[in-house]
């Protein structure tokens, strides 16, 4: 018999969400994390004695309904935190302040516009969001209930109304320059708002595709798009997850890296029966469920030569090289940031659509630009465990940093990076530099290395429209069981995608219960 | 001085059909310049006459020029594994000095092509088939870490020597000890200071060897064989006589009866092992290989087509033929994909494509053909045939029978 129901592959949020809707229904479940804790990308750890952070910072899409189902109140999780507003940060101070329902700051035709456009997307974001909580059927002989969710996919958009219906698909697949131009003047202003469209993803505003996808898939949280850090950080949401998960009666091991998915061979086929640790320890299992990125699940987890030729090749096809760096810098003092009230905000850094554009030209032949466009957050401001009395965490996400950088991240490359974060971070915000008592950038490839993501990707592939859906990670594993019986996926590369969301993990739980 | 090429140079150089280790001999038995191309390779449909050519496959015995075939090395100590999970059959049983017939086939268990395996020393295999087969075999050793995939097409000059009375023209040449070469077997030869590969194998359904050789011996080795031959009748054919002599010995022949899956547009019209009848080379006690859970699905609910070996009464032969359930054409269950009059069973023969059901129920043949110009329609009620229409005793008797 084997030693467990369900094992787990990491304890990243989509683990740990699987592993708690298992257990919950009565099964013996075993979360192997390689990492001494848990949270994978949201992981909350120390960078400099005293400070800590997450490479993941904020919430704006994390699901209501998994903290109600799990009961994350419990655990300590409380996602009523008010949502910070977005910042078009200027140098000289004319910042412009977004909120739900209002800017500050802005013309005032932009910020009539403002209005409309919060309007349309909410409609639009709204009649997506139960999709991004179901499996999606697969194409050719659906059963009766996959037919139904295509319905109700049409219906929803028909609901909207005709003239809605038709607009959602005319920028459905619009790039974000488009948008921004149909809607607003101020460049500044563009750019912040297309930042969610486009972050984590190799697109550009000018880029067709999915950035709109993009944008509708992180409007699904409570604050509709707005983002927050929780009262009790991003690690309150992680160890609630994990206590949710105990609670039920799973086990969690860290520092368990697994080597391997042992594939049992024999006439009635193959069948992935367990894993193998890094140690050599086998632990035998019903059924494997893997929260790595697909390519580190079914080429080194799994191995190539168990699957199908042309399924091994479209998943070495996906496209999986991240383009955001995080910087996460331990400050001996409040940073002060001109012209600004309160520094609580997500302060976007790129002055115009075309910072991001030409950022994004350099990162596609494999630099980074002179002008670097980031994300930046001061989590300690809500999070007061992140650092100590006093004493502050700058978080930043610096967009469009490639991880396979020509001619390799060597420690010039990283020197030189550092120094043009930190040149374009001191001319917004005076007198950092001198605050700064410890520096920690991570690249993709950082991230790849530390954090076992493959190509350091904010969502383990691309969210694009070719890997999206049934597509995601690719058709006949889009519905989280896969070829190899006994092996299901629930990470951030299945549907609906990554960011702290939780879909993969609770639809692959449900796939696995159904 | 300009810099214009030169008006000898020849502006379709890389366009024209390259010739073949053996050209150089068979363009001068081209007697009627009956030329097409395989591979890129000029290549003879025939070279005097089609059926005198398929006469001497079948009474004495023809070469047929395999160079255009495909050639590929699978070596290292991953090569068994990759081929292995890559066809049907078990090649894990495939032993050194063996050949095997395999298909294989894409993740949906339609099939990508077939050909043959020769397992020629522990760690390597020569996989030849009809088609440029690179980019499968490449992405096939996704995950092999220890294989290496060499084209080996320009570098091995093949000949196909068939027909009864091939073995006493290989032992006039001085082939030592074939008479104990088994069908599917390979022996090794010394000849003229590089090694001979002599393979029991062939497409003709006849006693029949395959010749490998180092291109800079195959002239030589034509002259020998030449030589040798002489008193036994050899001649060389062409591609007409080899589509008659396999379709006796009722094997598919790629776009005929085969389309290849990777190559094809419609839904489903390539193939399954099963529907082509070849269900015997799909070896399910393997744990995995390509295409094995579609198979299996298609094993449980039937192939939707099976080809057929037809008897069909008359001479009218049944070239393009749409079958039917009954005389009527009520309702139309297929079609022959390949078909001729046999001049050594004397039968009128073909092969066809029918609905898995029908064939349950009768099978009529609605044939066309000609007199003088004029169209003329019958029906013809088929019989179906389980053997192959020819497969002498000599095609596998060891040693084979000795002629002088
Ligand atoms: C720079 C960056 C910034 C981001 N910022 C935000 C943000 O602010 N807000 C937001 O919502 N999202 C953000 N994201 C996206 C978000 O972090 C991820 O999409 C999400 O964390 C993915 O969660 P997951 O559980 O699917 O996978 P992961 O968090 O990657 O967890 C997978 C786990 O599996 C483990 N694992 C892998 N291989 C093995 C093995 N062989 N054996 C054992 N364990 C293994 C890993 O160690 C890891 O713990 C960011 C991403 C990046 C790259």
């Amino acid at each position: 018999m084997s030693n467990y129901d369900t094992i787990v592959i990491g304890a990243g949020h989509n683990g740990l969400i699987c592993a708690a809707y298992l257990a919950k229904k009565g099964q013996r479940v075993l979360v192997l994390e390689a990492a001494p804790a848990a949270g994978g990308l949201a992981m909350t750890r120390e960078f400099h004695p005293g400070f800590k952070a997450s490479v993941a910072h904020s919430l704006n899409q994390f699901s209501g309904k998994i903290a109600a189902d799990l009961n994350l109140k419990a655990h300590g999780f409380d996602s009523s935190g008010q949502a910070m507003p977005t910042v078009a940060l200027d140098p000289d101070g004319k910042h412009i302040s977004i909120s739900d329902d209002a800017l500050q700051g802005a013309g005032e035709d932009d910020a009539a516009s403002y209005v409309k456009y919060r309007k349309a997307m909410k409609t639009f974001a709204r009649a997506l969001e139960p999709f991004w909580a179901k499996t999606m059927p697969g194409v050719g002989n659906n059963s009766l209930g996959e037919l139904m969710t295509f319905g109700q996919l049409g219906l929803r958009l028909r609901m909207m109304g005709k003239e809605d219906m038709l607009e959602f698909l005319r920028v459905a697949t619009l790039p974000m320059r488009d948008l921004m131009d149909e809607y607003f003047s101020d460049k500044r202003l563009q750019a912040a708002l297309s930042w969610d469209g486009l972050v984590g993803a190799k697109l550009a505003p000018r880029s067709p595709n999915s950035a709109v996808f993009g944008l509708l898939y992180r409007m699904i949280g409570e604050h509709q798009g707005m983002h927050s850090i929780p009262a009790s950080g991003i690690s309150g949401l992680v160890n609630a997850l994990q206590g949710a998960a105990t609670a039920a009666g799973a086990e969690v091991r860290f520092d368990a890296p697994v080597k391997r998915v042992v594939v049992d061979a024999d006439e009635n086929g193959l069948r992935a029966s367990g894993v193998e640790l890094v140690g050599g320890e086998t632990v035998t299992a019903s059924r494997v469920v893997s929260s790595a990125d697909p390519q580190t699940t079914f080429l080194k987890l799994v191995g190539a030569r168990h699957l199908e030729i042309e399924f091994a090749n479209r998943i070495q096809r996906l496209r999986c090289e991240g383009y955001v760096a995080k910087l996460h810098l331990a400050l001996k003092g409040a940073p002060n940031i001109p012209g600004l009230s309160d520094a609580n905000a997500r302060m976007i850094i790129a002055d115009q659509p075309d910072a991001l554009e030409f950022a994004f030209d350099d990162a596609k032949y494999g630099g980074y630009s002179q002008n670097p466009v980031m994300e930046v957050l001061l989590p300690s401001l809500t999070d007061s465990s992140l650092a100590p009395a006093g004493q502050h965490v700058l978080s930043a996400n610096i967009m469009y940093v490639p991880a396979n950088l020509k001619g390799g991240w060597t420690d010039e490359a990283r020197a030189d990076l550092s120094r043009r974060v930190m040149d374009t971070l001191e001319a917004h915000i005076p007198g950092l530099a001198d605050l700064v008592v410890h520096a920690e950038l991570l690249t993709p490839a950082d991230l790849e290395s530390q954090f076992r993501v493959t190509g350091g990707h904010w969502h383990h592939t691309e969210f694009a429209v070719d890997q999206m859906l049934m597509m995601r990670p690719t058709y006949e594993a889009g519905q989280y069981a896969t070829p190899l019986p006994g092996l299901y996926l629930c990470g951030a590369g299945s549907h609906p995608g990554g960011g702290l969301m939780g879909g993969p993990g609770h639809n692959a739980a449900h796939e696995i219960l159904k | 001085m300009t810099n214009e090429p030169a008006m000898s140079a020849d502006p379709f150089q890389g366009e024209r059909p390259r010739h073949t280790h053996f050209h150089e001999r068979q363009a001068a038995l081209n007697v009627r310049e009956a030329w097409s191309a395989w591979n890129g390779f000029r290549f003879a449909d025939y070279y005097y006459d089609p059926e005198y050519e398929y006469f001497c496959i079948r009474n004495f015995c023809g070469t047929y020029d395999i160079c255009p075939m495909q050639k590929y090395y699978i070596s290292g100590p991953d090569a068994a594994a990759m081929l292995d999970r890559m066809v049907t059959r078990d090649i894990k049983k495939l032993n050194v000095n063996r050949v095997t017939y395999c298909v294989w086939c894409t993740d949906e268990g339609r099939i990508v092509d077939d050909g043959t395996i020769f397992r020629i020393s522990e760690d390597t295999y020569m996989l030849t088939c009809g088609s440029p087969s690179v980019s499968w075999l490449r992405k096939s050793a996704i995950g092999f870490d220890d294989v290496t995939i060499t084209d080996m097409t320009d570098e091995i000059a093949g000949l196909s020597l068939q027909g009864p009375t091939s073995y006493s023209t290989l032992k006039a040449m001085g082939l030592e000890g074939l008479e104990t070469l088994k069908p599917f077997g390979i022996m090794r030869f010394p000849f003229n200071g590089v090694e001979l590969m002599v393979s029991r194998t062939g497409f003709t359904g006849d006693l029949g060897y395959e010749l490998w050789i180092d291109p800079s011996q195959a002239l030589a080795m034509w002259d020998a064989l030449y030589a040798a031959g002489k008193d036994f009748g050899i001649h060389p054919y062409g591609e007409t006589a080899t589509d008659m002599a396999r379709l006796e010995a009722g094997f598919i022949m790629p776009d005929m009866e085969l389309s290849e899956s990777l190559k094809t547009i419609h839904f489903e019209h390539d193939q399954s092992p099963f529907e082509l009848n070849l269900g015997w080379l799909v070896d399910f006690k393997k744990p995995h290989f390509n295409g094995r859970r579609a198979l299996l699905e298609e094993r449980e609910r039937g192939p939707k087509w099976t080809l057929v070996k037809l008897d069909i009464p008359g001479n009218k032969v049944a070239e393009g033929a749409i079958m039917y359930d009954t005389e009527d054409c009520d309702n139309e269950i297929g079609y022959v994909t390949s078909a001729m009059w046999s001049p050594s069973v004397k039968a009128n023969i073909a092969l066809a494509m029918i609905k898995t059901p029908a064939l349950k129920g009768d099978i009529w043949a609605e044939i066309y053909y000609q007199k003088e110009l004029r169209y003329y329609r019958k029906m013809a009620l088929c019989e179906v045939k389980d053997k192959p229409f020819w497969m002498p005793a000599r095609t596998r008797q060891t040693p084979p029978e000795v002629y002088s």
